[in-house]
């Protein structure tokens, strides 16, 4: 079980982590009818458009309060009303969520008593569009805690407790670290069993990259209000990732009863949730699930050969970090380095001996040595220099297509994965030459008679 | 806000080579050139993010973002501004500062960074940005990085364009405003020659530098620095030495093209590498200052003769695609890029230019492209993603080149679509570039996936008869 250690360094350097209202604004693109907006300068929302942009090639919303230094100074009240109503005339979405960032977060705006005040002075307008906010600053946590804060955030302002269970509505909360594939994956297993899945957020409806009928502003699809609302009336809530503890705890707090996966990559992992899905719905796992099943356990079979024995150095977000170790070590790799965003309880639980939070030059130099590593896109200058294939995983993949459908959940996601990292090793299998095993000097010395000069080989006449 | 960043934006709006700022009157250049945000419907990068796209291009550089993740987290190795050497403008480097740094200050943390920095990557300078956050809490980035210079005999250089004082554009003239002050005229150069040049304003995107320069080279004329794209810490330092710039046209450097005329005698003209035309312009213009400030006549002749071969050898490649692409309608929207000198290239291919953007044109662009496309010309001033979305679904264009932003309006219309933003991956620059970006047109439109993807689904198509 990991040591965590915190990095020492004064300067990070190949940034590993992303910030917290980046992942806030990325929950809320999983709900429908949406427009994120971040409380900060436009450079804050520029950047981070950009880099979901890049990821996913889809256009993304997501506003700004334009705060500048003088409205910064003198409080941002203004500039969110302004924004409010700006987003209400243009796009008229059903929610306006709102994150802070380091710069008002700096400033101590206070967002919950602006909203209250703003909300008053415009309700018919406002009528129509909720708004919901989640404090955000740059400088604390990363990109997982901002989608927890948000989730949380979300949960607080809209579930109230319910009178009665829908039958057979099963809640999902999703960490950051799943990938609209992976949603729907879920969505598909609680389906088989004929219960009907929740999911908030559900960006596998907005970021799947689908092709709408019109031109929306707001987001194209996800999670509705009455989604989150209805979290209340679940008969179970399934919760996957450390990260989604707090929001699940919510949810038990107005008397659901919530499960918390902390990953759903692997045999084992999934297992659990099938175990769930069987008692929650009285139903014995179909047919195509046990075959699905098997087929894992013979990608098992038939990737240990490629995985066994293989040093991989991960970087990456700790639920992503701690669902994509224990596959290698599951696999018979070593996690020979392990370096993460965030601070969470899972990190001990890695299957490594320490865990670093840190930065992509700390995760190079611990990976020198390995086989693989295991990060998103930025590591790519860093495997260049080691030399060694970079596996893709997390946002942002700026410079592959396809992110939004790499699926590593359940038997067939697990299935997949090892496939495709047994091919990733077997793409890079070193060739031998004449000289990849010499003797040391001491061994030639030896078999030269312990002679230090060389013994002539007679030669044999025919 | 800090003395010396106000002093400097004002400074930079006072720009009189700007011809956008002397047709102000007083009053509105007082205001500046940045137009008022509009919370909620506003859309680019902060002053920070322009200052770091002005400079990261010099390569060898270390570049410190000082401020919280978001800042450098969000956005590190994202633009394809290409090296022929050093790496190191492609490592992230920032303070990453926590809540006790916002606290109790940041500016150990940042003297400490460049420490590491120099002790670890050796480079030869490093470039310190400030953010929003470390400016709001007065972290004195300027004192640092001073007393750092002292203490590691490295040049050690603040850029001081927290994202909160305005747009990307105001970031690119304070960046600039840093080599001003920090960076140009600090070395000389082993040698001079008469063909010395600087090249201000141009970030070699893809490489499209490397477009222009086999042309310069065949002439003998050198490139002393180019600021700031494949650019070197030295060569820019040397920089004052050229005998004559080129200040390329999207003006996001006029104050280094004003300012070394000033203080170094330096003349320059502003002029364009995209169309054919504005590269022979700007070949002639390159000549005419060289050999105003000295150099031997013969190279007029030379350019000329030059200009000759490479024009003709153009225009044969691209009336190639003549048959293909008559009549196909384009729908221009750039932004930094002159529109008037893509259009003149697109109609030279036999392409109908529908509209163009003129967001940033000046008075004369306009009147430019008037004279290309006609009194008619469909000029756009700001078009909204919804407008773009119909004109396209209403096929009244075949094919949209713009920039990223509008990508996926063009995509999910099921419509062509060229990027010619600076995210872009190809090239465009030169008598090159323009072939490229006439066969990129032909290659993108003509793709075969186009028709397939609108063909209907079965389910959307009426049930015509039993099939036996």
């Amino acid at each position: 079980m990991a040591i965590v250690l915190d990095s020492k360094k004064a300067c990070a350097v190949n940034p590993l982590k992303m910030s917290q209202p980046l992942g806030a604004c990325y929950a809320f693109l999983g709900l429908s009818s949406t427009m994120p907006l971040m409380h900060g300068s436009q450079g804050c929302t520029s950047f981070g458009l950009v880099l979901l942009v890049r990821h996913f090639k889809e256009a993304i919303p997501m506003q700004t309060t334009a705060m500048n230094e003088v409205s910064t100074i003198l409080g941002g009240m203004d500039n969110i009303e302004q924004a409010v109503l700006n987003i209400k005339k243009r796009a008229n979405p059903a929610l306006i969520a709102i994150a802070s960032t380091g710069l008002t977060e700096t400033k101590g705006d206070d967002v919950d008593g602006y909203l209250h005040l703003i909300r008053a002075k415009h309700a018919e307008t406002l009528a129509g569009s909720e708004i919901v906010y989640v404090s955000t600053p740059d400088f604390v946590g990363a990109f997982q805690d901002g989608w927890a804060a948000a989730v949380k955030a979300l949960i607080a302002a809209f579930v109230t407790p319910a009178d009665t269970r829908v039958a057979g509505r099963i809640g999902v909360l999703p960490g950051a670290h799943l990938t609209p594939a992976d949603l729907e994956e879920v969505r598909e297993l609680i389906e088989t069993f004929g219960l009907h899945p929740v999911l908030v957020p559900d960006l596998s409806r907005s970021l799947d990259g689908h092709i709408p009928e019109d031109f929306t502003p707001t987001t194209l699809g996800g999670a509705s209000l009455g989604d989150i609302r209805g979290l209340a009336a679940c008969e179970h809530v399934i919760a996957i990732g450390e990260q989604m503890r707090g929001a699940a705890e919510r949810l038990e707090a107005v008397g659901v009863p919530c499960t918390l996966f902390d990953r759903l990559t692997g045999l084992t992992a999934t297992d659990a949730l099938v175990a769930l899905l069987m008692r929650l719905s009285g139903q014995p796992a179909p047919a195509r699930l046990k075959r699905q099943r098997g087929q894992l356990v013979d990608a098992m079979l038939d990737g240990h050969f490629h995985l066994g024995g293989k040093r991989v150095a991960i970087g990456a977000e700790p639920d992503l970090l701690f669902a994509l170790a224990s596959l290698i070590h599951e696999m018979g790799g070593e996690v020979a380095a392990a370096v993460t965003t965030t601070h969470s309880p899972v990190l001990t639980r890695v299957p490594t001996p320490e865990v670093l939070v840190g930065d992509l030059e700390d995760l190079e130099l611990r990976a020198i040595g390995c086989d693989l590593l295991l990060t998103h896109a930025h590591g790519r200058q860093a495997a260049a220099r080691l030399n060694i294939p970079l596996f893709r995983a997390g946002i942002p993949q700026f410079d592959r297509i396809g992110a939004a459908h790499q699926l590593s959940v359940g038997y067939r996601g697990t299935r997949d994965l090892i496939f495709q990292l047994a091919n990733t090793f077997i793409a890079h299998l070193h060739a031998h030459g004449p000289d990849d095993w010499p003797l040391p000097a001491e061994a030639r010395a030896a078999a030269q008679g312990g002679a230090a000069t060389e013994n002539v080989i007679p030669i044999i006449p025919v | 806000m800090d003395a010396r960043v106000s002093a400097k934006i004002q400074s930079v709006f006072e720009e009189p080579a700007c011809e956008h700022n002397q047709n102000k009157d007083e009053k509105a250049r007082k205001k500046g050139c940045t137009k008022q945000l509009s919370p909620g419907a506003a859309a680019g990068g902060c002053a920070f993010d322009g200052a770091k796209i002005a400079l990261q291009p010099i390569a060898d550089v270390a570049h410190l973002v000082h401020g919280p993740i978001a800042c450098e987290g969000n956005s590190w190795d994202n633009r394809n501004s290409s090296t022929s050497g050093p790496q190191l403008y492609r490592t992230g480097f920032t303070t990453d500062i926590g809540e006790l740094d916002v606290i109790y200050g940041g500016e150990k943390r940042l003297f400490k960074s460049i420490r590491e920095i120099i002790e670890k990557y050796d480079p030869p300078a490093v470039f310190v940005y400030q953010t929003c956050v470390t400016a709001l809490i007065g972290d004195d980035i300027e004192a640092v990085c001073k007393r750092a210079a002292e203490k590691f005999g490295t040049p050690v250089v603040p850029v001081n364009a927290p994202g909160f004082v305005g747009p990307k554009n105001l970031g690119n003239k304070l960046g600039a405003e840093a080599l001003l002050d920090y960076v140009i005229g600090t070395v000389e150069p082993e040698v001079t020659t008469p063909y010395d040049i600087n090249i201000i304003g141009e970030y070699n995107l893809a490489g499209e530098l490397w477009q222009v320069r086999p042309l310069l080279d065949a002439l003998g004329i050198r490139v002393l620095a180019c600021i700031s794209g494949d650019g070197r810490y030295k060569e820019v330092a040397q920089s004052h030495r050229a005998r004559a710039a080129m200040m390329v046209c999207s003006k996001s450097m006029i104050n280094v093209a004003r300012k070394m005329e000033d203080r170094y005698g330096i003349p320059f003209f502003e002029g364009s590498f995209y169309g054919i035309e504005d590269m022979s312009d700007t070949l002639r213009n390159l000549a005419r200052l060289l050999v105003e400030r000295g150099a031997p006549a013969d190279l007029l002749a030379r350019t000329e003769a030059l200009i000759a071969v490479e024009e003709k050898r153009a225009w044969e490649r691209i009336a190639v695609y003549r048959p293909r692409l008559e009549g196909k309608k384009v729908l221009l929207i750039t932004g930094g890029v002159k529109s008037w000198s893509v259009v003149a290239a697109l109609q030279e291919a036999g392409l109908e230019v529908v509209g163009t953007s003129v967001k940033k044109s000046t008075k004369e662009d306009k009147e430019k492209i008037k004279e290309i496309m006609g009194e008619d010309a469909h000029m756009i001033d700001d078009m909204t993603p919804r407008e773009m979305f119909k004109m396209l679904r209403e096929a009244r264009a075949d094919i949209m080149l713009s920039g990223g932003r509008s990508q996926f309006v063009a995509l999910k219309a099921k419509m062509p679509w060229l990027d010619i933003n600076q995210e872009r991956h190809y090239a465009y620059a030169g008598y090159e570039g323009m072939v490229d970006l006439v066969r990129e047109i032909s290659k993108t439109l003509f793709n075969p996936m186009w028709e397939l993807v609108r063909v209907p689904a079965p389910w959307d198509v009426p049930a015509v008869g039993e099939v036996c």
